[in-house]
């Protein structure tokens, strides 16, 4: 029997339901801002963002792989592709590519060019070491622990800073073979 | 570490054009963060009337911006001056921009003059959620109830807006209606104006 064909992300994009991202951006914003308002602490933000972001990559990781029947992948190199082409593409409706592998296929960068968390927003002085969209760095973190992959994320390049796109760099800790928790003839 | 002479953007948020709001996301995706948005919230509150009034509030800055967006785009910067102008402009264009579909139906209050609910059969946000029993009336529409207040108070109808639901016979899932209850001032000079 063929193996089912993975969909690319642009299909499995078209067939589910879609909100208006401008209020995908607005309730976003209205998120940072609430919780900026309560910690006060940038640093605290970025880690309470990450975490939420954790939270749904963990939920995230079970509808991309209903969705896109991608089949199992053979490497962190077509890990890193799959999350580029087809999960940003599903979720956010953005492509990002995949640059800067080191030498032993562990670390890469994300790099998105377009992002719609951040529409129409601006980075204030008294915030500039926010890193506004680290829902997506916990999301990739979040997604990628529960498929056995443990990972650092962090934000080397943030439109909102100054530079002119967003890059995620994704750097392989280690590969946790997955536990049964059944043990044999129980 | 960011430099301090680097605080300044690449280029002016406010230079860049504001785009068709063609965009879109996926469903599932709003529906998580929206999830994260209410979890985060019921960490920091210790009741019902807490939680839907943090929501409220989120709303309320989600819908003075969503009014300066739509005047600007979809009605050439022209403003509301009528109660009705603008209960019509949020049951269409806002839920159409917002939730893709124009509101269920808007109704006058029967019992007061300056009561109006807009309903809806299922709230969009509301889609994914479900009470737990001890929770009682507390309704997640509180947000969206937050981003009509906000659309209503940036254009001078100052209100008290909240949201319910409303059971329906033959339907499992009750209808969640959004209730208007205008300001006083907000009736004297509708009444002005004739």
């Amino acid at each position: 029997m063929a193996p089912a064909v993975p969909k690319s992300g642009d299909a499995i994009f078209a067939s589910v339901d879609r909100v208006n991202s401008e209020l995908f951006t607005l309730t976003y914003g209205a998120i940072v801002r609430q919780l900026i308002t309560d910690l006060e602490e940038v640093e605290e933000v970025n880690k309470q963002l990450d975490q939420m972001g954790y939270n749904i990559g963990v939920r995230l990781v079970d509808e991309f792989l209903a969705k896109s029947n991608v089949s199992r992948c053979v490497d962190f190199r077509e890990t890193a592709e799959v999350i580029a082409k087809v999960g940003f593409k599903m979720f956010l409706g953005v492509t990002a590519s995949v640059t800067n592998w080191d030498a032993e296929g562990t670390t890469c960068s994300l790099i998105l060019e377009d992002n719609p968390l951040v529409d129409f927003v601006e980075l204030p002085d008294t915030c500039q070491g926010l890193y506004y969209c680290n829902i997506l760095s916990g999301v990739v973190r979040g997604a990628l622990e529960m498929v056995s992959m443990k990972t650092e994320v962090t934000w080397l390049r943030d439109m909102l800073k100054g530079d002119d796109v967003f890059e995620l760099q994704v750097k392989l800790l280690k590969q946790v073979p997955e536990e049964y928790p059944y043990k044999d003839d129980e | 570490m960011i430099g301090v002479g680097k605080i300044k953007q690449y280029s002016n948020v406010l230079d860049k054009p504001l785009g068709k709001g063609k965009q879109e996301v996926s469903l599932s995706a709003f529906a998580f963060l929206f999830s994260e948005l209410v979890q985060y919230n019921q960490t920091q509150v210790d009741n019902i009337a807490e939680l839907e009034r943090r929501l409220e509030d989120a709303g309320y800055a989600v819908g003075a911006r969503v009014l300066e967006l739509l005047c600007h785009r979809e009605k050439g910067n022209r403003r509301e001056t009528r109660l009705l102008g603008i209960l019509s402009f949020i049951h269409s264009t806002v839920w159409k921009v917002l939730f893709g579909k124009v509101a269920d139906s808007l109704e006058k209050g029967t019992e007061h003059e300056d009561e109006y609910m807009i309903s809806e059969k299922e709230l969009l946000v509301n889609r994914f959620i479900s009470i737990p029993k001890d929770m009682g009336a507390f309704n997640c529409g509180a947000f969206v109830a937050g981003v009509v207040r906000g659309v209503l108070d940036n254009a001078g109808f100052p209100a008290v807006v909240t949201a319910h639901f409303v059971p329906v016979d033959g339907q499992q899932r009750p209808r969640t209606t959004i209730l208007i209850k205008f300001a006083e001032e907000v009736l004297q000079r509708e009444a002005r104006l004739g």
